[in-house]
């Protein structure tokens, strides 16, 4: 019997905009040429909530699509925000990153509460920040994305960043260089690209929490099950190779 | 009258020589030089049109849907001004018109068909009141540029809304065919649309399923067509003026006041049935106006002269719905769009991708099976320059024969895509030419698709010119 890590896709329906299911689909691949065997939930609006979650991974959307998910959403908030209290891993992009903060405030001043997971709150600006992106992480080294919004976020205290960004106009909010938050194993973030299959080491950073909580640590921190076959390891290798020379093209391109 | 009136048409053309000459090859810059001297030379020149401005715009298909209707327009007799494929931005039309207009600025046309983008299309209707819109879909593509698709679709809103005479909407897409309520008292709002079972193979943007949600489903329904069901809402109730009933290998049946018509058409890919079905209908408000303005045969004194005009109107109020469809199967693919060059024996297709939709229906409508795949993306700013658009196309149709060349700036995430989707790749290779010679080297004789964004599809012909016959680019006869 091989190892279930059951992985949840949070509102795919109406929070998915610039190829966020990329995401999805390199968790999934990677657990299964790691040897495990993954189970992807997509959760909709008012759909049951499965009986185990191990990883979350939620997309950016637009407004409209904010608006549909936002009644089932808070009545989900206090699950979702024991989960990531205890620690489960949970990658949470542009838009469904902003409603992980405190609140959204639009251009119009209405404000949108978020279910502050992540200590954080964003202002709307009739400015978009967009373009290709490389921000700078201890734990991720360079992370290479795209991003593309309008909310400026910013931390709070104490609330670190995903990275840092070389200059201003990009990132958070466009001025302190910082770009995206964290929180236990919560990531939020503004980078598409998709963000995991070119920066594999997040989507095993939450793959690795993903496993450990659900089976316990790791026999030498190696990921790879027994189950594991050397066509399956190859494979893995290859795709971080391809991915190695697509990240460093996406570095070289213009904003 | 103001100075440029008369000098405008010397400069432009003046510009457009100098710009040739110097090789710059790009259409638009004349344009811009008189859009800065001569702001009202576009509405000025537009407005001489007796039956005024078609503006046709969309995320997907405007290109071939305005040579459609371009092309079917001056079949059945009118003399007619469209912009040159690709030039959608205001300034492309602005250069494409200094190019056809006397030295006096006359512009001999009856009516005009102009493809604009969304964007553009509502600096467009700014200047000039388009008499027809006809408006396609509205996907996800270049977000980057326009922010998100609900925006997109308050662009053309905008379009329907200064349309002063008909507005013709996709019944099928809901965010087109909510535009009807956008258009002006008086304006006259006609849909075209899908019989209830084809509306599987042209899913909106609300079905786009994704390569895990659709493996993710016990549903057998084909991949890259699953799901139609939110497409199918209120809106199915309405009366479409044309209605798509059903499609074949380069053949298609229409269904107009009651009338089934099918023909076989030259247009490559089964969504280019559909936009022929948004052709028609276009068409079709075009001459119910001409109608109303055509003294009826009977009350035309015999004898009396008519000017040139009043004659190519009156043959024209007369066309039939079958000479339109014939019309229709005379139509040939524009630039990229389904073009089939012969490569060293080889028949070789290629085909524009540009959006997530686009590609899927590509996908869809080009089964791989006996043919080689090359996949060329680039990401200049009139591809794109964000890549997860690739991450919304489904691949999983090629795992079977695999892809055997992957080329363009990007080709490595677009590798990267291709290995989530456990397609096999045989060579990857940036540089285009390169990746090109070999990719038609191989297997001579076999059948070759070749997908392309748009600056990828200008190298790639570029190269393919050199290696074989390609056809001019342009709607040009």
């Amino acid at each position: 019997m091989g190892k279930t890590i059951d992985v949840m896709s949070l509102y795919p329906k109406d929070m998915n905009i610039y190829g966020d299911s990329g995401n999805v689909l390199t968790i999934r691949r990677r657990l299964e040429l790691y040897g495990y065997e993954p189970v992807i939930h997509q959760y909709n609006q008012g759909d049951d909530w499965p009986d185990h979650v191990d990883l979350i991974l939620g997309g950016g959307g637009q407004d409209s699509g904010q608006s549909k998910i936002i009644d089932d959403f808070f009545k989900r908030a206090d699950l979702i925000r024991s989960l990531a209290f205890h620690g489960t891993p949970m990658l949470m992009i542009c838009g469904m990153y902003q409603l992980f903060g405190e609140y959204f405030e639009t251009v119009e001043g209405s404000r949108l509460e978020g279910i502050g997971v992540i200590g954080a709150y964003t202002i709307g600006k009739d400015v978009r920040m967009i373009g290709n992106l490389v921000e700078h992480s201890d734990d991720f080294g360079d992370i290479i994305g795209y991003e593309n919004h309008s909310g400026q976020t910013f931390l709070r205290e104490g609330t670190s960043p995903l990275g840092s960004v070389d200059e201003e106009g990009r990132g958070n909010n466009g001025e302190d260089f910082t770009e995206g938050a964290r929180f236990n194993n919560v990531i939020g973030t503004y980078m598409h690209g998709s963000l995991l299959p070119k920066n594999p080491l997040i989507a095993d950073f939450l793959i690795r929490n993903a496993v450990e909580r659900r089976y316990g640590e790791l026999n030498d921190g190696r990921l790879a099950t027994d189950a594991q076959t050397p066509d399956q390891a190859a494979e893995l290798a290859r795709l971080d190779e391809v991915a190695a020379k697509a990240r460093e093209v996406a570095a070289a391109r213009p904003r | 009258m103001a100075w440029n009136s008369f000098a405008t048409p010397l400069i432009g053309k003046g510009v457009r020589w100098a710009s040739r000459t110097l090789h710059h090859g790009g259409s638009a810059f004349p344009g811009k030089i008189v859009e800065t001297i001569d702001p009202t030379f576009l509405a000025r020149t537009l407005a001489q049109l007796p039956l005024g401005v078609v503006l046709v715009s969309g995320t997907n298909g405007k290109t071939t849907t305005t040579r459609m209707v371009a092309s079917m327009l001056s079949d059945l007799g009118l003399k007619v001004f469209t912009n040159p494929t690709g030039s959608n931005f205001t300034r492309g039309v602005v250069s494409a018109l200094l190019q056809t207009v006397s030295l006096a600025g006359r512009l001999d046309a009856d009516i005009a068909v102009l493809e604009l983008d969304e964007a553009y299309a509502v600096h467009f209707v700014h200047q000039v009141r388009p008499r027809y819109s006809l408006l396609l879909n509205v996907m996800r593509d270049q977000l980057d540029r326009f922010g998100e698709i609900d925006n997109t679709a308050r662009l053309l809103g905008k379009a329907a809304a200064a349309t002063d005479g008909t507005v013709v909407l996709n019944r099928e897409d809901p965010r087109i065919a909510r535009l009807a309520r956008l258009a002006p008292a008086g304006t006259g709002v006609r849909y075209f649309g899908l019989s209830d079972d084809l509306k599987r193979f042209f899913p909106s943007d609300d079905d786009m399923a994704t390569t895990v949600s659709v493996e993710g489903e016990t549903s057998a329904a084909s991949p890259s067509v699953a799901g139609s069901s939110a497409s199918a809402g209120s809106e199915a109730a309405l009366p479409a003026d044309v209605t798509l009933t059903a499609v074949g290998d380069h053949a298609a049946t229409f269904l107009m006041d009651g009338d089934e018509h099918h023909t076989d058409v030259r247009l490559e890919g089964v969504y280019n049935l559909y936009n022929a079905a948004a052709a028609l209908a276009v068409v079709r408000a075009v001459r119910r106006d001409a109608i109303a303005r055509t003294p009826s045969v009977a009350g035309a004194s015999a004898g009396t002269p008519v000017s040139d005009f009043r004659a190519r109107l009156r043959r024209f109020a007369q066309a039939k719905d079958d000479d339109l469809i014939a019309a229709v199967s005379r139509v040939t693919p524009a630039f990229g769009r389904g073009e089939v060059i012969d490569v060293n024996g080889s028949p070789t297709e290629l085909l524009l991708v540009k959006n997530p939709m686009g590609f899927r229906l590509s996908l869809a409508s080009f089964p791989p099976e006996g043919a080689d795949t090359m996949i060329v993306i680039n990401d200049e700013y009139a591809d794109g320059r964000d890549m997860s658009w690739l991450w919304d196309v489904d691949f999983t149709s090629l795992r079977e024969t695999g892809v055997a060349q992957v080329s363009g700036v990007r080709a490595w995430d677009m590798a990267l895509r291709l290995g989530y989707d456990q397609v096999p790749v045989g060579a990857v290779d940036t540089d285009i030419d390169a990746a090109l010679a070999a990719f038609v080297a191989r297997n001579p004789g076999t059948r070759k698709h070749i997908y392309c964004t748009y600056t990828a599809m200008l190298k790639v012909r570029a190269a393919l010119g050199r290696i074989a016959h390609v056809a001019d680019a342009g709607v040009g006869k």
